[in-house]
């Protein structure tokens, strides 16, 4: 390793760089071949645990109407989990996404009673108050965070108070029925592709879903932005240097993360017809589950919306085979834990054989 | 029989600390190449040389701090093996470092007995704390607030219940790490006044100081280092200022350094700096110079000097609060480090690891950092784009890495260096400041860094560079300017900046 030969020893830049481009070459290709192999092992071992688990649930679990109803239940956790990941990565951590939800939903169904612009109209505008609503807590969460440096934990679980505590008052304490539900009704029951013989179709939110998730693992994976956010977890002092500008690409997380709740507002409002104050509680806990299930570090700058997605596809699938096999709650609940501890452990061992190598 | 009664006598006149030949190795240097110190039983012993020399290397090995590679430490004659800071603390070694280790929230008495806490069966005894910190204060003859919590002391005061912390942990050998760098004349004065009067009580001293003027007033014997090996060792009085100044930096400068092209006549100025002052760490305050196209502009000084927080004020790093900044003719207002990199100005850092390089990315990843909009092509980054970019980088700096998808924490210190220096050639700029460009890389790569700042020479870069590698200031540097308390103290060009001089203006020796 060490730098033995001087400027002018060695072969010339063309040369070096041509040897360079090679190598860049084969460490791509020698990375693709490692991923497949490793995706091939997961994928055998997935259908192997998988047909396990079809045959004790008495092929209950492969039934097309159980795999969607999976993808259904974990719509809000995936969604909640893409913009906690964002935030995670800068190192930072959002309590009050569960409160933003319920908040959210609570606006949403004023709006939405108050509206009178029939179809779409309404959609439209309760989803962008929504949205509005949601971002500017997010923006409210990263303020002292930026300018004043206050740990995140504080200001986002001073939100998830404010936010709950806003829901119920707006509310009256009750869940709001929405006077028209019908605007919603295609998002919380619809499905698409129903004209397939045999095939059930697929859910319209598992469709909004699937969006969220490919939209932000190209943002954090493609863009600039993304770029910045790895950077800025990994260490911010030089993403400043750099003259990137930190304080806008922290706020715009919590925005992100602010917006994927509103977003999860509205989707258990189309659900249900009504907006209950109570919406989302719980729902922080269980989306920073998926995410460090999902591989993201705590520790901020490594992770992948990817990941997150299969983070929480594990957790609802954990649920739902539990729910098969008649697991009671109590022990679904000891055992979800167990599988959250067994994750973070082995990854602290993988970092911890890859530093030792 | 008759081996034990030559090793008892030998024991008896045996110095309380004996250091032989201790060996110390870090990822690319060699940070102390066989270094021997003894101390005796009470005396101050001063320890000098120049940053990185080896100093307090050396010292956090005697602190147990850090292990040895090899070598031997002797206490009392009898031979030691310093495993950790609780074995140090049994031996009678109390270490106080420049940075104390005071809990901050926890008053006076609870720090002197930190981890030696009197004890009532489980509980603790606050009583027998405040009596045996009391005792120990009284003896030194001072006076502490003793409920005041530590970060509401003065340094002087934390120093003090540093001293105490040690004395009440019965050390015989105390070490202080630059102990006057933040006391007034003062407080120094009561300082030495108190290192006589544990002297007098056969307590010893390894004392570190860059202030070469107050080694006479307070050692009784000097060793000097450099580059991690003894130098030699002398009583204080038979140690006049310029021999001591030789043999810190008396080291041949010539064949170092590739040669300065001369700054043409015609040069325009490329940086000028009025009248800065920024208030963060150490002060600057009203510094003014003129760095020319062509022209390498060294900023010399000891640590601390504020030689740092000028180019970070430069850089927007921290933002001035007063004067101005120009490069090439146009004047710039700098508030934050982008608005520098826009203007021109690229910033190497001082400490790669914290602020330099995202170590956990790519080589890639860290190249394009400050420029990626370069790469943007319809709202993705084109990743073809910055490998090509990154992999012209690696070739034309000899970044020795397996491929530009290594992540960067894997390179050595040299590469690291260099992967830095790639972010910023890759943009525009005319400006570069190079804050400790060569600090822990080996000599080759030094020489890289070296010929490659005469190459932005010759494209018409201005450059200022800190060191605190002295031979390197004077030998790559067309003019030196000296910097003390946050402002530039004097300045010399090329031909006049001999070491002796700039030492004598770094450490206050002249004006």
């Amino acid at each position: 390793m060490a730098d033995a030969n001087l400027p002018g020893a060695s072969a010339s830049d063309a040369a070096v760089k041509a040897v360079m481009d090679q190598r860049a070459d084969e460490a791509a290709a020698q990375k693709r071949r490692a991923a497949t192999i490793r995706t091939a092992g997961l994928a055998v071992g997935f259908i192997v645990l998988v047909l396990l688990v079809n045959s004790l649930a008495h092929g209950n679990f492969l039934a097309p109407g159980n795999l969607t109803n999976v993808l259904r239940q974990i719509t809000l956790n995936t969604i909640l989990a893409v913009g906690q990941t964002f935030v995670i990565i800068t190192a930072g951590i959002d309590l009050s996404v569960g409160s933003i939800v319920g908040l959210c939903g609570v606006v949403m169904a004023l709006v939405a009673n108050t509206l009178h612009l029939g179809g779409p109209g309404t959609f439209i505008v309760t989803l962008l108050v929504g949205l509005a609503v949601g971002c500017t807590a997010g923006f409210v969460n990263a303020l002292p965070v930026v300018r004043l440096g206050l740990p995140p934990f504080i200001t986002t679980l001073a939100m998830m108070l404010i936010g709950r505590g806003l829901a119920f008052k707006l509310a009256h304490g009750e869940p709001i029925p929405l006077a028209d539900s019908s605007p919603f009704e295609w998002l919380g029951t619809g499905y698409v592709l129903t004209d397939i013989p045999g095939f059930p179709g697929i859910p319209w939110v598992v469709v909004v879903m699937a969006v969220v998730v490919i939209v932000f693992a190209i943002v954090l994976g493609r863009t600039a932005y993304g770029r910045y956010v790895l950077a800025l977890g990994g260490n911010e002092e030089a993403a400043r240097l750099a003259g990137i500008d930190t304080r806008a690409v922290k706020t715009l997380v919590y925005v992100i993360s602010g917006g994927c709740a509103a977003l999860g507002g509205l989707l258990l409002m189309a659900r249900f017809g009504s907006a209950n104050p109570q919406n989302g509680t719980g729902a922080e806990l269980q989306c920073i589950a998926a995410v460090v299930v999902g591989g993201t570090s705590l520790m901020g700058g490594r992770g992948t919306i990817v990941g997150t997605f299969f983070g929480a596809l594990l957790i609802g699938v954990l649920n739902n085979v539990m729910n098969l096999l008649d697991i009671e709650s109590y022990t679904q609940q000891i055992v979800l834990g167990a599988v959250i501890l067994l994750a973070v452990v082995l990854d602290a061992l993988r970092k911890r054989y890859l530093a030792a190598r | 029989m008759a081996d034990a009664a030559v090793v008892a006598a030998a024991a008896a006149g045996a110095p309380l600390l004996r250091m032989r030949d201790i060996v110390k190795t870090f990822p690319g240097v060699r940070a102390l190449d066989g270094v021997s110190f003894d101390v005796n039983a009470g005396e101050v012993h001063a320890l000098v040389g120049e940053n990185g020399a080896g100093k307090s290397t050396l010292m956090k090995i005697l602190a147990g701090a850090q292990p040895a590679d090899s070598g031997e430490i002797d206490i009392d004659g009898k031979p030691v093996v310093i495993d950790g800071p609780k074995t140090a603390e049994r031996l009678g070694i109390g270490m106080i470092y420049q940075e104390f280790n005071l809990v901050p929230d926890l008053g006076v008495i609870e720090n002197i007995v930190l981890g030696v806490e009197p004890r009532r069966g489980l509980f603790l005894d606050k009583p027998a704390a405040a009596v045996q910190a009391a005792k120990v204060l009284g003896e030194l003859g001072i006076a502490l607030p003793l409920d005041r919590p530590a970060r509401r002391l003065s340094v002087a005061e934390q120093q003090l219940t540093e001293i105490a912390k040690c004395l009440v942990r019965k050390a015989r050998l105390i070490v202080m790490d630059e102990p006057t760098a933040a006391l007034t004349d003062r407080e120094t004065d009561a300082l030495f006044t108190l290192i006589r009067k544990l002297r007098a009580q056969n307590v010893a001293f390894a004392y570190i100081s860059h202030r070469l003027e107050e080694l006479p007033r307070i050692a009784d014997r000097v060793t000097v280092l450099r580059d991690g090996k003894t130098v030699e060792t002398r009583p204080i009085a038979a140690m006049p200022q310029d021999d001591l100044i030789r043999l810190m930096v008396g080291r041949s400068l010539e064949a170092h350094f590739p040669e300065l092209p001369p700054v043409p006549a015609d040069a325009p100025v490329m940086l000028d700096v009025r009248g800065v002052s920024a208030a963060s760490g150490v002060h600057v305050n009203d510094v003014a110079f003129q760095v020319h196209a062509g022209e390498i502009v060294g900023l010399a000084g000891l640590v601390g000097a504020g030689r740092t927080e000028i180019v970070r004020a430069i850089a927007g790093a921290d933002i001035p609060t007063k004067g101005e900044i120009a490069v090439g003719g146009e004047r710039v207002v700098v508030r934050s480090p982008r608005t520098a990199i826009r203007a021109g100005i690229a910033q190497n850092t001082e400490d790669r690891k914290s602020q330099g390089l995202v170590r956990g990315k790519t080589v890639r990843e860290n190249t394009t950092l400050a420029h990626l909009g370069q790469f943007v092509h319809r709202l993705f980054v084109d990743k073809r784009a910055e490998t090509k970019v990154t992999n012209t980088e690696i070739a034309e700096l000899r970044i020795r890495t397996p491929s530009a998808e290594q992540t960067v924490r894997n390179l050595s210190g040299g590469n690291q260096q260099k992967a830095v220096l790639a972010k910023w050639l890759i943009g525009h700029a005319r400006v570069f400041l190079f804050d400790e460009p060569t600090r822990g890389i080996d000599v080759g790569a030094k020489f890289e860094i070296y010929t490659l700042m005469v190459e932005l020479l010759r494209n018409g870069a201005a450059i200022v560079m800190v060191s605190s590698d002295l031979p390197e200031v004077l030998g790559m540097s067309h003019r030196v300017l000296v910097v003390r308390g946050g402002r530039i103290r004097a300045e010399f060009a090329r031909a006049d900046a001999t070491p002796d001089k700039v030492i004598a203006v770094a450490t206050g020796v002249a004006a």
